[in-house]
């Protein structure tokens, strides 16, 4: 079993729903909303992110490269006189340290938020859930998954029946083999 | 857990009531003590006032610049349709309302203007005959002020506009109206970006008669914007301060002027910088006169400050969600940008009056302090007569409500 599901109609339900989730001390969950829902980060209890520290990492290693390559190369491997300049004039290098910085940044932001949320993954048990379809036009899920700690078949089934939701059901972690012979 | 709490506006004071005389009270005073002040050190440096002229020119292009910033932020928000604006939007409006006002305070530069601007006296020291009788036409008193009557009429006719159809809406609840503010915006962006390049030109840029950037404008206009929205974020707090607007105001509220000072901190950089690389690659004489005399003696230092202390000090400053919803760093930031974009205004300025040392001092300072004094009288004044708060736009309860996702 990948983990139990719980089905909402509305959103307000929801939210107060992951609040009690959070409470109860699981870790391995998540919601699943057509829209974003204010107030739902602070309901779910979700912390703030390192990315911030790597795109600034990714920042300055695209500034550093910059200037390093454009002293090597003009100043240094092939020295070359421009209209009179000095081989390395910082504002030559600016732009170029600019560009980088920037594309430097993107990249570690992009690829980082691929790593950290574990991308790419071309498939997911969530999918297979028939009800779960309604995730993106007009119902709200909360996934616990089976292998968080504190998951126990009885008491989480318990917990989520307790949460005011329409149904709780079992996600299986294997494909359904309806789908085998398309 | 119910949903989040959408504040009320009858949870806090909305109305600036006796303080706007207090302060219009103060305000005058300083102003008219810091003016007495000036002229007093003007007259005895015995040089035409032309030291005191340079001084009050700077201060009054900091204060410009500030209610310029405000003018062109009322038409962004409403071409964007900006929601989480509304409920500051009427200390921007008041603060564009200084805009008729501050043509009086530019009187003491027109009625000094051969002391100030070389083109207007009989023998430019800096111009070949031939360049001064070339840009005659342009540079010549009379054609000067027509053109500051103009700035300032279609200035005043914008901030008026908003000014008065918000008002209404507070009387009347028309929603109609806002749509009315939303169609005239995109022309009001025009007419803005026309005036305020002329008047950076004019005021700034022709001190200098034999230099010229066509960049110069949006120069200006960055370092204005920068410091509009430092200013806006300390006159927010210095109301909260006071018991206004609490919890109307909120921290995604202060997120959004500290995301809105980084961001246009590193646009003026990049624009400084533009205009710097340009002519430091093309090395011509004639282009590159103005940065040598702010590179020597001095003012170097001034640009280095500015570098420093106006792009990179901020800009890793205000880098962090921390610091912009952190209040305390958040004034402080504000302050800082403050000050460098007076420094900024005086090191485009200045060296034109001194250009072999910075004549940094008390005079400066009350210059300061007198066009200080009267703007916030002017906004004080005008900031008492209608709620703080557009109380019935249809888009308040959304900006009482708004989150940074």
């Amino acid at each position: 079993m990948h983990g139990l599901v719980v089905e909402f109609d509305d959103p307000r339900r929801l939210v107060a729903a992951c609040a009690k989730v959070r409470e109860a001390g699981y870790r391995r969950w998540d919601a699943h909303t057509p829209f974003p829902i204010h107030g739902m980060d602070a309901a779910m209890g979700i912390r703030g992110t390192r990315l911030p520290w790597l795109v600034l990492a990714g920042g300055a290693a695209g500034l550093g490269a910059a200037l390093l390559m454009i002293w090597w190369m003009n100043a240094m491997d092939y020295p070359l006189n421009i209209s009179g300049k000095p081989l390395f004039g910082l504002p030559a290098a600016i732009p170029v340290a600019f560009e980088l910085t920037v594309l430097f940044s993107a990249f570690a932001a992009f690829l980082g938020m691929w790593i950290a949320n574990g991308l790419p993954r071309l498939h997911h048990p969530l999918l297979q859930h028939e009800p779960f379809r309604r995730a993106t036009s007009d119902r709200f899920f909360i996934v616990i998954e089976s292998t968080d700690p504190r998951f126990d078949p009885q008491a989480t089934r318990a917990l989520l029946a307790s949460l005011g939701g329409l149904a709780v059901t079992e996600v299986q972690e294997q494909i359904h083999e309806e789908g085998a012979g398309r | 857990m119910t949903e989040p709490q959408i504040p009320k506006l009858t949870d806090t004071l909305i109305e600036l009531g006796g303080l706007g005389t207090r302060l219009w009270r103060g305000g005058l005073i300083v102003g008219l003590a810091a003016l007495a002040g000036a002229l007093a050190l003007g007259l005895a440096a015995g040089d035409h006032l032309r030291h005191f002229s340079f001084s009050w020119l700077v201060s009054f292009a900091f204060f410009l610049s500030l209610s310029l910033g405000a003018l062109v932020f009322l038409p962004i928000q409403f071409v964007t349709r900006a929601s989480w604006s509304v409920v500051i939007r009427r200390l921007v409006e008041v603060m564009a309302m200084a805009l008729p006002f501050l043509a009086l305070l530019l009187l003491p530069v027109l009625l000094n203007l051969r002391q100030v601007y070389e083109w207007a006296s009989p023998q430019p020291q800096h111009l070949t005959p031939e360049l001064a009788a070339h840009k005659a036409p342009f540079l010549n008193p009379v054609f000067f002020v027509v053109r500051w009557v103009v700035n300032f009429a279609i200035w005043t006719w914008l901030a008026l506009f908003y000014w008065r159809t918000s008002r209404r809406q507070d009387r009347t609840g028309d929603q109609a109206l806002t749509l009315r503010m939303v169609n005239r915006s995109g022309p009001a962006l025009i007419l803005f970006a026309l005036t305020c390049s002329l008047a950076a030109m004019d005021l700034l840029m022709t001190l200098d008669p034999a230099w010229f950037s066509t960049i110069f404008g949006v120069y200006f206009f960055a370092g204005g914007f920068v410091a509009f929205h430092a200013a806006l974020t300390l006159i927010t707090m210095g109301l909260q301060r006071t018991g206004r607007l609490q919890r109307l105001v909120s921290a995604e509220h202060f997120h959004d002027y500290g995301k809105l000072m980084f961001a246009f901190t590193f646009f003026w950089a990049y624009i400084a910088f533009s205009q710097y690389m340009l002519y430091w690659y093309g090395n011509i004489p004639e282009e590159t006169l103005w940065y040598l005399v702010r590179q020597s003696s001095g003012w170097g230092a001034i640009g280095l400050l500015l570098a420093g202390g106006a792009f990179f000090v901020p800009f890793l400053g205000l880098i962090s969600r921390f610091a912009k919803r952190n209040r305390k760093l958040l004034a402080f930031w504000a302050a800082w940008i403050l000050v460098m974009q007076w420094f900024n205004l005086y090191w485009v300025a200045m060296p034109v009056f001194s250009p072999d040392h910075v004549p940094l001092g008390l005079l400066d300072a009350l210059c300061l302090l007198s066009v200080g004094g009267f703007w916030l009288a002017v906004i004080a004044k005008l900031g008492a007569v209608a709620s703080l708060v557009p109380v019935n736009d249809p888009r308040l309860p959304e900006s009482l409500g708004f989150e940074n996702a």
